[in-house]
């Protein structure tokens, strides 16, 4: 079943007289459950892409539905609900705040949810298990390495239990080590937890983690391929 | 709701865990509140010295165009024309004496009062707590000491104290409501007028207190008494004493409402000092800020915590700044005394309310247009602006 539906999907920028297209009339669709590698040059419409998926952006035109939810109608706070319910959203520079520790960077999205605090304890601890660095969760982000910043920001991502869970290049910023570590783990995520995963990547070799890969050129589909393991 | 008060935690951490940036700001709202606050404890106190009541009923009569104890000399017997005039309840000539003429915030005023005379020119609702009124009447160099002026000088009943070279035994501490008997010294009037001049001065005193039946006559009888002595060699002036204040202590006055302009400022400077804070914080979160909107925070609720952080900012820096400057007008009992007449500085509980009332007003007013600023903000400009 598809999880997401793109009918021929614009996203049109004005830079002064100069029309960029970074997504052209797209059209696509991702299995529910899928892991999906976007792969592409530079301005080919990965991020964007990305973006809209994740509802932090608008297409200009065409149709965009996520689990049955066409994104374009909602206001702009509908669309922030819907991301806090539906989405895990993981940055290549992590993109935890300072001032907070572990635990409570993975606690952030919990907030928006009406639920007790011994139940976002309970999630937050899990997730925490689930990264492997249950041991850090008192450390800051300046006291941890690249590789534990990013685990923590998956757990940040997951901790809601999303529908969809949306990487932009989550290896970009780590050590093959970290990388290959990183990748296990959203493998594991997609295989034993059916998470749904949309992760943009340049590298060939961390795209191969994938089962789908998508190439886009000039903000078009250009190739679809299954990944064999 | 339920949301802001779930975020409230991260407010806090955001701000505890800036302790730079936090102490700096609230330290200075802190100064700035505490400047306001003072200067508007000594305006309220101008404003209750000078300000007439339908209750009032003393009059004082002075040495007409003299401004100075040491210069309004008026014989004490004008006291019993004075006492003819109806509608007049009761006079008790006065002699005072200060060791500072100009205004301090230190000055001893003694009050020289005819024997037996004392409760008559005490405003109403005075006790006195420690000592006693017949121990004044029985030496020659008692003094009955106001509460506040005990406090500042650190006096308590059976000891002796000198101003102006004149040392007197203290038999009594006055509790009053009013300022100008909580800051003077009540003796014996034959002892003052001793004191002053050795060998007696002649039955000379400074000024009247009259205290008239009905205060609806108050500007009648002042009239009345000016034009009997209007053509004696020693004429008078006489006002209600609120007015007499407000004349004799201009300088005070003037002093005060310039110091008010201060005031302004401090807010000001609160509302500058929060704002700075806020928008410097913003440009920094900036990258956060983008974050929070894509795990589903609203731009509304950004806007609401970032409101809120400058109203705990301006909260507690105002708290400190006003409860400081209250402790400390309530501690030192000052009051700003000028040619024998008292303006005390207020410690009016109210001062309190209004002061942490006004800078968490501010602190929040200064968090409005930022937080309205942030809450606009698209997640791909955050991004694009780090």
């Amino acid at each position: 079943m598809s999880l997401i539906k793109c009918r021929r999907l614009s996203r049109i920028y004005n830079r002064g007289v100069e029309e960029i297209r970074p997504l052209d009339e797209l059209d696509l669709e991702i299995e529910a459950g899928g892991f999906v590698a976007l792969m592409g040059p530079s301005g080919s419409g990965k991020t964007t892409l990305l973006n809209l998926l994740a509802g932090i952006d608008r297409q200009t035109s065409g149709e965009l539905e996520v689990d049955g939810l066409s994104l374009g109608d909602l206001s702009r706070n509908k669309l922030a609900d819907w991301r806090s319910e539906h989405v895990g959203y993981v940055f290549q520079l992590y993109n935890l705040v300072p001032v907070l520790t572990a635990y409570e960077n993975i606690e952030l999205p919990l907030l928006l949810h009406p639920i007790s605090a011994e139940e976002r304890h309970r999630r937050v601890s899990a997730a925490l298990d689930v990264v492997g660095i249950a041991d850090r969760h008192a450390h800051y982000p300046r006291q941890l390495s690249g590789g534990q910043e990013q685990r923590v920001a998956i757990a940040r991502a997951i901790v809601t239990e999303p529908t969809l869970l949306l990487a932009d290049e989550p290896t970009g910023d780590l050590d093959r080590e970290s990388a290959t570590a990183v990748m296990e783990l959203l493998t594991r995520l997609n295989k034993e937890q059916g998470r749904t995963i949309v992760m943009v990547t340049h590298d060939a070799k961390t795209a191969e983690y994938a089962d789908v890969l998508l190439h886009l050129e000039k903000g078009r589909l250009i190739e679809q391929k299954e990944v064999l393991s | 709701m339920k949301r802001i008060l779930r975020t409230l935690p991260f407010v806090l951490k955001q701000i505890v865990r800036s302790p730079i940036r936090t102490c700096l700001t609230i330290g200075g709202i802190a100064i700035a509140m505490f400047l306001f606050s003072f200067v508007e404890s000594m305006r309220n106190g101008v404003t209750a010295a000078t300000t007439a009541t339908a209750e009032d009923a003393t009059l004082v009569v002075y040495r007409e165009n003299r401004y100075c104890p040491f210069t309004s000399n008026l014989p004490e017997f004008y006291s019993d024309r004075i006492e003819r005039i109806e509608g007049v309840a009761n006079v008790v000539p006065v002699q005072i004496l200060v060791n500072n003429c100009r205004a301090s915030l230190d000055v001893v005023t003694y009050r020289g009062i005819p024997d037996g005379d004392l409760e008559k020119v005490l405003e109403p609702g005075w006790t006195i707590d420690d000592g006693s009124a017949t121990e004044w009447g029985r030496r020659g160099d008692a003094a009955i000491v106001g509460e506040a002026l005990a406090v500042r000088r650190g006096l308590s009943v059976g000891d002796s104290f000198s101003a102006a070279g004149i040392t007197v035994f203290v038999s009594g501490i006055l509790k009053s409501e009013a300022p100008q008997d909580r800051n003077v010294a009540y003796v014996r009037l034959p002892f003052l007028q001793e004191s002053i001049k050795r060998g007696g001065t002649g039955g000379t005193v400074t000024q009247f207190s009259v205290k008239v039946k009905d205060p609806m006559t108050l500007d009648v009888i002042a009239s009345q008494i000016d034009e009997v002595f209007e053509h004696d060699e020693f004429p008078t002036s006489t006002r209600s004493e609120k007015a007499f204040v407000g004349q004799a202590a201009k300088d005070i006055i003037e002093l005060v409402g310039f110091a008010s302009w201060l005031g302004w400022g401090a807010l000001f400077t609160v509302f500058a000092l929060v704002a700075n804070a806020i928008i410097i914080a913003m440009r920094d979160r900036i990258r956060d800020h983008a974050v929070l909107q894509t795990l589903g925070f609203t731009g509304g609720l950004i806007g609401m915590m970032v409101v809120i952080e400058g109203a705990i900012l301006g909260l507690t820096g105002g708290a400190i700044g006003v409860v400081a400057a209250w402790s400390v007008t309530r501690l030192g009992r000052y009051s700003m005394t000028m040619e024998g007449l008292n303006v005390e500085i207020s410690s009016d509980p109210i001062i309190l309310v209004i002061g942490i009332t006004i800078a968490l007003a501010l602190g929040v007013l200064a968090g409005i247009v930022p937080a309205w600023r942030v809450s606009r903000l698209e997640i791909s400009q955050c991004f694009r602006a780090v």
